[in-house]
């Protein structure tokens, strides 16, 4: 077929993720060339339509390297990406409904000690005085006042805008449909009408990234699911922290317009590509929100959505190099929670695509932690 | 195939004319369909029927020409009294799973609908391309102005102005002056050169069009003065006040105004798809209706199985057309599952339909929405009024991060993100979308749909959405 456009480049990118473009803006900040190819939009998956927390604070200790790195990516923001996304730090308020559940926030705190997390334990009376606002389930909590929130629908285009300023070679609207690895050279081919070859390749195809290791011979135990997200009209202003609660469940967060952002369960995947709300899922959500915020009883809801993203059993992600092909690194399967510290993975497959070490701990992150499970206990349930 | 009609729980969307004729069809044929729909009582937008308990007009004040089908299209649904479920006041706000979710307004409880098989007759809006100073109270949609008088039985002003272009311009306009209403102007942006080129194609309806002529002519008897070709400028007002005190607008080289308490304005009618898109069905862009719409057979059939399109809400056909539209599907509907239907009335009907589309080509080329609305919205209009987007921050946004479709147009800048999620503000974004980017209309996608279709409050989810 004539009209292919063939491409050479140090470091070929598959996804346009917030981990995807943060790989390539920091690439081209080492000055590495770098092509990165993105199906649909960048941003227009997960990365954009998640519910926006950025929270360090209740992170496994293993990822909490990565949440601080990406804590200072996300304090530099403007600088980086000229603009802000809306991010703020505006604190985020962990719930304890019950004294247990206070007594492990009260264990994270000292676990993470190591960390400069700052997190505060906020006792019930204070929670009254303070927040009148806050429902009566709430016994406690911890803040952490740095932690925050950022509106994803700008952020994570954003950074794919800036790795292209910065020089990217981004092909938005090109599939990724074969793969391939002659010993040297990667070669990635977007159906008719791109070819791209490099000695490097990464793999930041999110929900859909299995597809790409599996081409590689290795089948991670991932699994899509699409958390649930709802968002009512605008309501005058009541709430600057961006809420979560021990042990899952709900997390909310009120926006600068006044619309209160709700997140929580599951909604239903259509097909490999789309997610929508399900009702019992709306129902739930709604109806824990109003216990947690008796203010939101007369709101309603004017929007839900869902989004697709990949879990590994152990809910941590995989970053790292390939077990089975040189200059192949995977960063995907971020189990809900990839918003936060994606910059900084980004950041580290770059390290990894250039240097193939990082300083920031990944260890527990490899792929190979998979090899030693029976197949059994990874069948999805 | 030989299904029982027993086993058949048919469901309708709406009780407009398409969902009444579906209705009468099916029950001919001993079935017993569910028919929802939002308003309080059946007849749908064009034979909308007042409240019980206002003084009732008759059907000659309220529908004028129309009335004789409004009489019957109300008489045929209620005689359907007993033999269908019918849910009036009741919003769909989601599909999933062969069950609607449905909203029973006036006591705010949310129950389940299971279906076997569903008519989707949705109908339709306005169309708004918006002008500057829309936003003042007292700029109402033609639609808009036309429920109040029928519906409440009372006018936008006392002295209005009605602009844009469609055969509900001068329609409105013929109702409120006939209602007594000052009329101060008629401001089509179609030319007389438009609609003397669609004759022709027009003529293939004599009597519809024969009464767009009447319509015509009457205002022009009555000395209300009619303006073609022209490009609103402006609703002018008092922003102190908060009323309207004038229109102006671009006549030929000319800047003209007219002072008046009231506008109506509107360019045709755009069809409500949101529950279809919901239902999965698939979309094609439809040159003819400048719109994205659900795709269908000649007899209905959406690409999902068990679902079916009639009326306004696939494309604007109007009232006839609908009556036919489901009256078709649900013949449909009964042969997919073994019912003996009449198949040469099936066919007739399809004909009829067939031949209507020459003259809605008659009619886009009477009153074509103005393409170069979007060149002229000057930056401060806005164009999204939940989220107040102006032209000017669409513009930007399209040019700073390169939006070049719809979704990606609503992400970055908020156009439709609020409580009406684009169903007003959709036509103009794209509009403005694809004049930025020098695209056609189609490339620019379309929203898509999401639960709630409407917004819905936050304490009845629970309330019986669970376990029913
Ligand atoms: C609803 C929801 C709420 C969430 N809330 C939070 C939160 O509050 N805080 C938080 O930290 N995290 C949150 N997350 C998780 C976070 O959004 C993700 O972990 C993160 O965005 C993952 O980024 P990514 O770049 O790996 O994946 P994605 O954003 O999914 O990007 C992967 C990209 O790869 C593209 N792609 C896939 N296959 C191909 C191919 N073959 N060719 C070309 N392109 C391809 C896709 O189109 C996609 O754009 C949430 C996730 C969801 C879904
Ligand atoms: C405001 C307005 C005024 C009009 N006036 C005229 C006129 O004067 N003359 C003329 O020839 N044509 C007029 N038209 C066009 C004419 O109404 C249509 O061609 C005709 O009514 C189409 O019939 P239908 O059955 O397809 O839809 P409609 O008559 O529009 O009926 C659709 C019904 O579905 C209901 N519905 C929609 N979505 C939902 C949902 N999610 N849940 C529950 N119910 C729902 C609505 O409440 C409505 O009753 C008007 C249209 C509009 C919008």
């Amino acid at each position: 077929m004539s009209g292919i456009r063939k491409l050479q480049t140090e470091v070929a990118i598959v996804g346009g993720g917030i981990v995807g473009s943060s790989a390539a803006l920091a690439l081209r900040r080492m000055g590495v060339d770098v092509v990165l190819l993105e199906r649909d939009f960048c941003g227009s998956r997960s990365s954009g339509v998640n519910f926006g927390g950025v929270r360090r604070q209740g992170r496994p200790l293993s990822q909490l390297p990565l949440a601080q790195r990406a804590h200072r990516i996300w304090g530099r923001l403007p600088e980086l990406l000229g603009t802000d996304g809306e991010y703020v730090r505006s604190g985020h308020f962990k719930i304890a409904r019950s004294e247990a559940d206070m007594a492990s926030l009260e264990r994270y705190r000292a676990l993470s000690s190591d960390f400069d997390l700052g997190l505060e334990l906020i006792s019930a009376a204070r929670l009254r005085a303070e927040c009148p606002w806050l429902g009566t389930r709430a016994v406690g909590g911890s803040l952490c006042i740095e932690d925050g929130q950022a509106n994803p629908r700008l952020v994570s285009p954003a950074f794919a805008l800036a790795a292209r300023r910065a020089g990217a070679q981004v092909f938005e609207r090109h599939q990724v449909d074969e793969v391939a690895h002659d010993g040297a050279l990667f070669t990635v081919r977007s159906g008719n009408e791109l070819e791209v070859r490099a000695p490097v390749l990464l793999n930041c195809a999110g929900a859909w990234a299995g597809a790409i290791a599996s081409q590689f011979g290795e089948t991670p135990p991932m699994r899509s699911r699409s958390p649930l997200m709802a968002v009512t009209e605008p309501l005058p202003r009541f709430m600057a922290w961006s809420l979560g609660v021990e042990g899952g469940g709900i997390y909310c967060r009120q926006v600068e317009r006044g619309n209160l952002v709700l997140g929580g369960g599951t909604g239903i995947t259509l097909d490999a590509d789309r997610a929508r709300a399900e009702r019992d899922g709306i129902a739930t959500l709604a109806m824990q929100a109003v216990e947690l915020l008796p203010a939101l009883r007369h709101a309603h809801i004017i929007r839900t959505w869902g989004g697709t993203e990949g879990y590994l059993p152990d809910r941590e992600p995989v970053l790292g190099p390939s077990r089975t092909t040189p200059g192949l690194f995977h960063g995907f399967g971020f189990a809900g929670a990839g918003f936060q510290i994606g910059p900084a993975a980004g950041e580290v497959l770059a390290e990894l695509a250039r240097d193939g070490r990082s300083d920031t701990p990944i260890d527990a992150f490899a792929i190979e932690r998979f090899d030693e499970q029976p197949v059994s206990s990874l069948v999805p349930t | 195939m030989t299904t029982t009609t027993g086993e058949l729980r048919p469901a309708i969307v709406g009780a407009g004319p398409a969902g009444v004729r579906a209705a009468q069809t099916l029950v001919a044929h001993g079935l017993r369909p569910v028919v929802i729909d939002e308003a309080p009582r059946a007849g749908g937008q064009i034979y909308r029927r007042p409240p019980a308990g206002l003084a009732q007009r008759t059907a000659r004040t309220l529908y004028g020409f129309e009335s004789k089908r409004a009489d019957a299209l109300h008489q045929a649904f209620d005689a359907l009294r007993g033999r269908i479920d019918h849910r009036p006041d009741s919003l769909v706000w989601n599909a999933q799973d062969h069950q609607l979710d449905v909203l029973h307004n006036p006591t705010r409880g949310t129950s389940r609908v299971p279906y076997s098989h569903l008519i989707v007759a949705t109908g339709a809006t306005d169309r708004v391309l918006p002008v500057p100073g829309w936003t003042l109270p007292g700029v109402y949609t033609l639609g808009g102005a036309q429920v109040a008088l029928k519906f409440q039985g009372c006018a936008i002003g006392r002295r209005v102005v009605f602009m844009g272009t469609g055969p509900l311009l001068y329609l409105v306009a013929y109702q409120y002056a006939k209602a007594g209403v000052q009329v101060a102007a008629v401001l089509d942006t179609a030319r007389l050169a438009d609609q003397l080129a669609a004759t022709p194609a027009m003529l293939s309806q004599p009597a519809v069009f024969a009464k767009g002529v009447y319509y015509v002519g009457w205002l022009r008897a009555h000395g209300i003065a009619l303006h073609g070709g022209v490009r609103p400028l402006r609703v002018l007002g008092d922003e102190a006040q908060g009323c309207v005190t004038g229109v102006a607008w671009q006549d030929g080289n000319e800047e003209r105004t007219l002072a008046c308490d009231a506008v109506g304005f509107g360019y045709a009618l755009r069809s409500e798809t949101q529950l279809a898109d919901l239902l999965g069905c698939r979309f094609d862009y439809a040159p003819l209706h400048r719109a994205h719409l659900p795709v269908r057979d000649a007899a209905g059939r959406a690409s999902v199985e068990g679902v079916y399109l009639a009326g306004d809400g696939a494309g604007i056909m109007g009232a006839d057309a609908a009556e036919w539209a489901g009256e078709r599907a649900a013949l449909a509907l009964l042969s997919d599952n073994g019912v003996a239907v009449d198949t040469a009335r099936a066919a007739e009907l399809e004909r009829r339909l067939d031949r209507i589309t020459g003259f809605r080509h008659g009619l886009e080329r009477a009153f074509p929405v103005p393409d170069d609305w979007a060149a002229h919205a000057p930056d401060e209009l806005v164009v999204c009024r939940c989220e107040n987007v102006t032209a000017g921050s669409l513009r930007r946004t399209i040019a700073d991060a390169g939006a070049s479709e719809m979704n990606r147009l609503k992400a970055l800048s908020r156009v439709g993100m609020g409580r009406c999620q684009g169903r007003m503000c959709g036509v103009a974004a794209a509009e403005i979308l694809a004049h930025a980017t020098q695209q056609p209309l189609q490339q620019v996608g379309r929203l898509r749909g999401q639960a709630p279709i409407k917004p819905i409050p936050i304490r009845l989810v629970p309330a019986e959405g669970a376990g029913a």
